[in-house]
């Protein structure tokens, strides 16, 4: 089985895995970090999300041959303590209900604003469609969007 | 509000003992044994306390830890329950720290989730036995101070006397383990809390937001290996051999198995209830060292599949529902008066359909469970939402001593009803009972979809009298898959208001499993019931406010205990909602829907406001009225209360299981469409103050947002719709189409 080195949360990580293997499998099965979510396995829902290189991206459909070499940040990396402003909103607003999306929704939200610090709410919602929430906890999640945009710029 | 009137025996209300550690543990009664075919007691003083234990722990340094004894599922009781017992404790909630309890068969019972009831079975007793822990440590500093516990008061932990001398909890609390347990606390009037009624976030908040290892697939132990399991491909289909050749050569495989041996005994009809809803068919499981390699190996294996039971398409399910309703094969439950005669006399007759698809529960995180089986023990880990029937189920099936059976709850990544049934418990009980190695079972989304225990589509037929412009009769037909509205349902409104008044229900035997889903029953009855309601002020040519507001004047001062709803409490919703919506002063281009809804004890009243936007109809606003009473976590209750209604909205608009030929059609979400963030609405929640005890809110909000928005649609397009989901009418979903109603 080929080996792979990818940079995962700043850190070089070796896994050796057959070249079809996603992202997301390697992440929880391999490195232990398992905030990164299982939901649907084929990009439908979100909960796999993930930064590479700075971009939101689905971990369940992105095998390792597509990553080798790349820079990768999951919910464990995305700051110290929690402090990124956008988990800083989700905890001011209290959003989670059974809180098994909301890692998925906080990486696609924090890539969102990285490159819009300052959307409109159309741009919000277009931005968080992709991420399943079957709690539909959607007010909280918008709002904290929202919040989290007033903390960055 | 004045203590409450239960009396708890002493030796069947508390138990202590010291910690070796160092420190106070409390044990407390709790809850009767309440199986959710069973209808709960409608008095709650009617409960046996003798069953159900959680534990306060109390360090030598003062700090508490609560045990919350119920599932999670994302319904907030992880965060709730421990808020009562901390509230009568008299502790500062931010100092409390909460962890999941175990199942302990011996000491716990109801440790489940489920029909919206652990915070109204537990407002009495969680609260008492805070207030029993909080009066032994003031009983323990008195004597160490030689004065009366009288003349001592609590705050945030600490007793003071008199004198103004003070000890915290932890410097009394070896002395309070040795006491007798006090009789007849006082609990707090309700002016005086501090904790309940004031906002309290998530437990979990902060584990959650830094993916901190939390839920079922989460876990992991050394040696761990995965397994996944294909089942049969359609309802009705078992399995006739396979070839797993390929799969065994794969990468990362270690075995493959075959079970249901052992899960048959579970299957056959003397142990047949509602948590064993699973194929009676063997499987074939890929062990391997990794998820994705035992996933990837299953789809290799080659497996031949016989009909056994017949193959059922949506189509003939529709049809066989149907000639039910058109039947005479009804169980009638409950008879008011003479309909027969009511419709000889009327003036005018209205009749509906309404349809329901069948609907998978779609929870984010996919079914999963950790088993590692010794001689000397069964460990269980993972989401299940009855925990007991599971534990005790696997110790039947592999006749062993349930005492051997240690299960932990994960917190869960949705529940909505599918967590109740153990399969996923079973298929790995016998997995690692055959292989001796921890094992966790992982489905993936299609096994998810597929292998689920669905809503089954139901269908009701409702036909209402008038005569001199009054409702004199009102006939509700049931006709659903497998099983029939249960308990008091039949007595919600408008049981009461309305002299000849029947509710009668057929179903036939599917092979399809079915099950709870989020509001059982009444998850579709509500949006059946309130927009005929509708239809019914339209066709009458009366107010649909003031129709629904003259019923309930009927039930006032009812002395039929069947009707658990309160006419008086109805009322003042509908009222406040009408004033809260801005009911019938909107400008022109907003329409609007009403539906109030009594269930889960909980009444509801909520006012979709649906614009046109670009020729098409959008749910732009939902006002909602809940009486709850006492809200314990206002936070957490708005949370609760805003999903249910967006998850009412979402599967009344697109929720659809189509079968054919045993198959769901739908295995992912690239074909199963689930409400997302531009079709949510704007949502303006209104909590009813009152002294009443808090009733839950998992549910209740649901059921009534399929109606407001059906109304909506009708005001806005012309249109009624009777059939869900409603994505499947496109040409009804326009402003200005033709009106036209969709009779079944």
């Amino acid at each position: 089985m080929p080996l792979y080195t990818i940079t995962v949360n700043g850190k070089l990580k070796n896994v050796e895995v057959s070249k079809d293997t996603p992202l997301l499998w390697v992440l929880r099965d391999h490195l232990e970090l398992v905030g990164t979510k299982f939901g649907c396995g084929i990009a439908q829902c979100g909960a796999c999300t993930v930064h590479l290189e700075g971009n939101a991206v689905r971990s369940c459909s992105l095998t390792m041959d597509a990553v080798d070499g790349k820079s990768i940040t999951t919910i464990e990396g995305l700051s110290e303590n929690g402090t990124h402003p956008v988990q800083e909103a989700w905890k001011e607003l209290d959003v989670p209900q059974c809180g098994y999306c909301q890692a998925g929704q906080i990486m696609t939200a924090s890539a969102f604003l990285d490159k819009n610090p300052k959307p409109s709410e159309a741009e919000i919602k277009a931005a968080m469609h992709g991420n399943i929430c079957r709690c539909a906890a959607y007010t909280r999640i918008f709002k904290a969007v929202e919040l989290a945009a007033t903390k960055i710029s | 509000m004045s203590t409450p009137s239960i009396t708890f025996s002493r030796r069947s209300f508390i138990r202590t003992s010291s910690l070796a550690s160092g420190g106070l543990l409390i044990g407390f009664n709790l809850f009767t044994a309440c199986k959710p075919t069973v209808t709960p007691p409608v008095d709650i003083s009617q409960l046996n306390f003798n069953d159900f234990n959680a534990f306060i722990k109390i360090a030598d340094n003062g700090a508490v830890t609560i045990f919350a004894p119920n599932p999670e599922i994302g319904q907030g009781v992880k965060t709730s329950m421990p808020m009562l017992i901390a509230e009568e404790l008299d502790v500062a909630w931010d100092n409390v720290y909460v962890q999941q309890g175990d199942l302990d068969t011996n000491n716990y019972t109801r440790q489940l989730a489920g029909g919206s009831q652990s915070i109204r079975f537990g407002w009495e007793p969680l609260r008492q036995t805070g207030a029993t822990a909080r009066q032994m440590l003031v009983n323990a500093a008195a004597l160490k101070w030689g004065v009366d516990p009288s003349e001592c008061t609590t705050l945030e932990g600490v007793i003071t006397n008199a004198s103004g001398d003070t000890f915290g909890y932890g410097d009394v609390v070896k002395e309070a383990a040795l006491l007798e347990v006090p009789e007849n606390v006082t609990l707090k009037a309700p002016k005086d809390f501090k904790i309940i009624g004031s906002d309290a976030k998530n437990v979990d908040l902060e584990k959650i937001i830094t993916g901190k290892p939390l839920f079922g697939l989460d876990y992991k132990v050394d040696g761990m290996v995965y397994a996944a399991v294909l089942r049969p491909p359609a309802f009705g289909k078992v399995l006739e051999s396979y070839d797993a050749t390929e799969a065994k050569a794969m990468p990362g495989v270690i075995d493959i198995i075959k079970i249901g041996e052992k899960a048959k005994e579970l299957t056959k009809e003397e142990n047949s209830n509602w948590t064993v809803a699973m194929s009676t068919s063997d499987k074939v499981v890929v062990i391997a060292k990794t998820t994705w390699e035992a996933l990837k190996a299953k789809e290799a294996i080659k497996a031949n599949w016989v009909t056994e039971t017949p193959l059922e398409s949506t189509q003939d399910q529709d049809q066989k529902l149907l000639a039910l309703l058109d039947g005479n094969k009804f169980n009638t439950l409950r008879k008011d008066g003479d309909i027969k005669k009511a419709f000889a006399q009327a003036e005018m007759v209205l009749e509906r359909t309404y349809e329901s698809p069948f609907l998978p529960h779609n929870c984010m995180e996919p079914m999963n469970f950790f088993a590692n089986i010794t001689d000397e023990k069964i460990h269980l880990v993972g989401p299940v939402q009855t925990p007991e029937f599971a534990a005790n189920a696997v110790a039947g099936m592999l006749g062993r001593d349930v005492n051997e059976v240690h299960l932990e709850m994960t917190r869960m990544g949705g529940g909505f009803g599918r967590r109740l049934y153990g399969d996923f418990v079973y298929e790995v009980a016998e997995i690692a009972d055959a292989i001796r190695k921890p094992v966790k079972v992982i489905f993936s989304r299609e096994d998810d979809m597929t292998a689920g225990t669905y809503r089954p589509a139901i269908k009701y037929r409702i036909k209402a009298a008038v005569k001199d412009g009054k409702l004199t009769a009102y006939h509700l037909k049931e006709a659903a898959a497998n099983g029939n509205m249960y308990g008091l349902i039949p007595n919600f409104f408008p049981a009461g208001a309305v002299e000849n008044y029947q509710v009668d229900v057929a179903n036939y035997k599917s092979n399809i499993t079915t099950g709870a889903w989020r509001a059982p029953y009444t998850n579709f009855l509500a949006f059946a019931e309130q927009s005929f309601f509708d239809e019914l002020a339209e066709t009458m040519g009366v107010d649909r406010i003031q129709l629904r507001l003259d019923l309930l004047q009927k039930v006032k001062g009812t002395t039929d205990k069947r009707i658990e709803y309160s006419p008086e409490r109805m009322e003042n919703i509908i009222k406040v909602a009408v004033e809260k919506s801005g009911w019938g002063k909107k400008e022109s281009g907003t329409y609007q829907g009403f539906a109030a809804y009594y269930c889960h004890n909980t009444h509801v009243a909520e006012v979709a406001d649906v614009i046109i936007e670009n020729g098409m109809p959008v749910v732009k606003k939902v006002t909602c009225v809940v009486d709850c009473g006492i809200v314990v976590n206002p936070l957490g209750a708005k949370n609760q209360i805003e999903g249910g209604i967006i998850d009412g909205i979402g599967h009344a608009m697109y929720g659809d299981l189509v079968f054919e030929d045993g198959t769901p059609q739908s295995q992912n979400y690239n074909n199963y469409r689930l409400i997302r963030m531009m079709e949510v609405p704007e949502i303006e929640t209104h909590l009813i103050q009152n002294d009443l005890s808090p009733t839950g809110l998992g549910e209740p909000t649901l059921p009534p947002a399929g109606a407001a928005v059906a109304n909506a649609l009708k005001a806005a397009t012309g249109n009624r719709f009777t059939q869900q989901p409603f994505s499947k009418f496109p040409e009804m979903m326009q402003a200005k189409s033709a009106p036209k109603t969709i009779i079944g």
